[in-house]
């Protein structure tokens, strides 16, 4: 695999200080990583949420777009895979006409010629006999060829931005490697930005170039895939990390755990909100912690964590064999 | 776990007991009907084909395979809940297969099971005292002593006693998925099918439930069938492995040699289609990526039924249903062309006798033997 270098230049997407929250009956929620990413598509807009910060795409700000801005860059420009392919298709609509309705909305292009582009895409993603399948309903697929469905429209108009919304946790793991295997793939080929939402880091190892690991609706670190998994500097991180159970190393006696349960998003505590499960909590912990750089010399490689540098090298307990650390690391891959 | 190395896996014997439940050619097919008036049986669904397995006391035996190879279909057939279409099927050595409602009703105590889902499983309208005291109620503890028990078995999964009047939505799912382990426990089963009982959790609350189920195995000596579609998961709480694919097991091995030396093709690409969380290593490894999708098990493939997506597959898979080999490390597998044997396995190779009965009797020729064979 090949790993495409950070970009330089402008960036396509930024968001700042980007807060949304519902109120609700339980009190006021923060939302999480798939709401952020919703977010980015006015999404998420309801009577009961509030939203603080902004977020530009190539300097048209996303958060307070009208619904025709965002109509013109939804599909186009910025495009979204969900991540329950049963549940995000029309199921009364052929999969073809899903398709060519979205070309239509972008471009006008006579019905003939989306047909054929619908047909290519589905191609393109995999999808055997397209031409044959492109009039068949969503209920005729099974949950993987749907998400590649679900992947064809997303590219239909290509986008710039790609947002995956845990593209592939429905699916079993052979079919999980096609599809991750295929992004990286349409990637390359068509130098769309991918911004992929998943709990699994073994999907993140497999596909980012940069990291942000959120915690109760905060990130709590940022950085590079390697400075993530080899230099991690958030408590949380390292829980993170370790809680993993390799399955190319020995097994450890008892699976690693963080010990107690996430906060409610309703209710959740004051200052660091990592602070009631985090082994290092000190006095400093009760204010918020800025997301900043805090190692020398590298200004794109921040966290959340008051703890200095030193302490940190000196804190941070991983377990050989569960984490790539590599003064750590106890013995080679099996292969 | 070492077993007794030349036994068959129906008679595989772990040090501590004898067979608790014995699965001897299991078939579940579900007939699919059409017509008008008359239901006329068009084709059948292949859920389990041809299965034999045996779970020994106080052993752990993780079932492997994607959504669709049978293996819920397998563990709900165990309980009863499902009728098997041909096969046997015994409980301490007493046939089960056609046991009737009276005769089950002592049996049921002994086998209990954890769903999937802690959400749909547990009943919304009732308190934590009446689902975990359901059973109790049932098979005829005294109304007074429930509630001792109730607290108890709260204790023993690690919530608080004073949780019993709650109703279920007041816990999260991981508390959730305990309140089902204690329903499972209340009886003092001797089995316990665990159905995906970790997959619809947070990770990090995973690891836990995990946890928690290893401890109470070591405290009770229970026996679990542990059904998952997760490698990494099943790994930690098995001692021998299962794999299963469309209906048919694919291999059976210790759990740990399963990691380091699978011996199934399609075991192999499992394991390897499973990214490593670890960016260096990943980019290093080699993968291979099976194409397409498992078949209908309507009309399931001839000869060995992972041929069309096998990367090793040749003209004898398409013909010859392979047996279930049994190597002298105590590892089986059923295919042709194995990973990761070297030729004096395959000359002490012989057929075990839990193959499918269709299966031919061609073992791999030692010609298969890997010198440096892959692994994942």
């Amino acid at each position: 695999m090949s790993v495409s270098p950070v970009p330089t230049g402008d960036p396509l997407l930024t968001v700042e200080d980007l807060r949304v929250s519902f109120a609700t009956e339980e009190g006021v929620v923060q939302a999480g990583k798939s709401v952020t990413a919703m977010t980015l598509m006015g999404l998420s807009r309801s009577p009961n949420a509030r939203f603080e910060g902004t977020a530009h795409y190539k300097g048209t700000e996303l958060i307070n777009a009208s619904e025709d801005e965002l109509r013109r860059i939804r599909g186009a420009e910025i495009a979204m895979i969900f991540q329950d392919p049963m549940t995000s298709l029309n199921p009364v609509m052929k999969i073809g006409a899903q398709i060519v309705e979205q070309i239509q909305e972008h471009e006008a292009l006579p019905d003939q010629q989306a047909r054929e582009r619908a047909i290519e895409l589905l191609e393109k993603v995999g999808i055997p006999r397209a031409r044959e399948r492109i009039d068949n309903y969503p209920f005729e697929f099974s949950g993987g060829m749907r998400q590649r469905v679900m992947i064809a429209l997303a590219l239909s108009c290509n986008p710039s931005v790609l947002i995956a919304d845990e593209p592939t946790t429905a699916l079993d793991v052979t079919i999980q490697a096609q599809i991750l295997l295929r992004m990286r793939e349409l990637r390359d080929e068509t130098g769309a930005a991918i911004v992929l939402v998943t709990h699994d880091l073994g999907v993140v190892a497999d596909i980012a170039d940069r990291i942000a690991v959120m915690y109760a609706g905060r990130i709590v670190e940022h950085g590079t895939l390697d400075e993530i998994f080899y230099d991690p500097q958030h408590p949380y991180t390292w829980g993170l990390l370790g809680s993993i159970a390799r399955i190319d190393r020995p097994r450890p006696e008892r699976l690693p755990a963080i010990a107690g349960l996430p906060p409610s998003l309703a209710n959740r505590p004051e200052g660091c909100h990592f602070r009631p499960r985090c082994p290092h909590e000190f006095s400093k912990c009760s204010e918020v912690p800025p997301l900043e750089a805090r190692l020398e010399g590298n200004a794109d490689h921040t966290d959340r964590c008051w703890l200095t540098p030193e302490q940190k090298k000196e804190l941070r307990e991983v377990r050989p064999g569960e984490i790539g650390l590599p003064d750590k690391q106890t013995g080679v891959n099996a292969a | 776990m070492s077993a007794g190395q030349d036994t068959s896996v129906a008679e595989q014997q772990p040090s501590n007991g004898g067979p608790l439940i014995d699965i001897e050619h299991l078939k579940v097919f579900f007939p699919i009907k059409q017509g008008f008036i008359i239901d006329r049986e068009v084709a059948r669904v292949h859920a389990v084909n041809d299965v034999t397995l045996s779970i020994s006391e106080g052993e752990t035996v993780g079932l492997v395979g994607e959504s669709g190879c049978g293996k819920t279909t397998m563990s709900r057939a165990i309980m009863r809940l499902i009728d098997a279409t041909e096969g046997h099927l015994r409980f301490r050595g007493d046939d089960i297969t056609r046991a009737g409602r009276k005769q089950l009703e002592p049996l049921r105590r002994q086998m209990q099971m954890v769903f999937q889902d802690p959400f749909a499983s547990l009943n919304p309208r009732k308190r934590v005292v009446q689902i975990i005291g359901q059973p109790l109620h049932l098979h005829g503890t005294p109304r007074d002593k429930v509630e001792d028990r109730v607290r108890e078995l709260l204790r023993l999964v690690g919530l608080a006693p004073e949780h019993l009047n709650r109703y279920p939505h007041e816990f999260s799912g991981g508390q959730r998925q305990r309140i089902g382990v204690a329903r499972a426990l209340a009886l003092e089963p001797r089995l316990i099918v665990l159905d995906e009982p970790v997959s619809a959790l947070d990770v990090s609350v995973q690891a836990q439930i995990i946890n928690l189920l290893d401890d109470l195995q070591e405290e009770f000596g229970l026996t679990y069938m542990f059904v998952a579609h997760d490698l990494s998961v099943v790994r930690h709480v098995s001692d021998r492995i299962a794999v299963m694919y469309l209906g048919k097991l694919m291999e059976v091995s210790p759990s740990e040699e399963l990691y380091t030396k699978p011996v199934h093709p399609y075991t192999f690409a499992l394991l390897s289609a499973i990214p490593i969380p670890d960016p260096r290593e990943n980019r290093e490894r080699e993968r291979i990526v099976v194409s397409g999708e498992p078949p209908n098990p309507i009309n399931p493939p001839s000869g060995c039924v992972f041929h069309p997506r096998c990367p090793r597959a040749t003209d004898i898979c398409k013909e010859i249903e392979p047996p279930l080999t049994r190597y002298p490390s105590g590892h089986v597998a059923a295919c042709h062309h194995p990973l990761n044997v070297s030729a004096e396995e395959i000359k002490g190779a012989v057929k075990d006798p839990a193959s499918p009965l269709t299966a031919g009797d061609e073992l791999p020729s030692p010609s298969e033997a890997s010198s440096s064979a892959p692994s994942a």
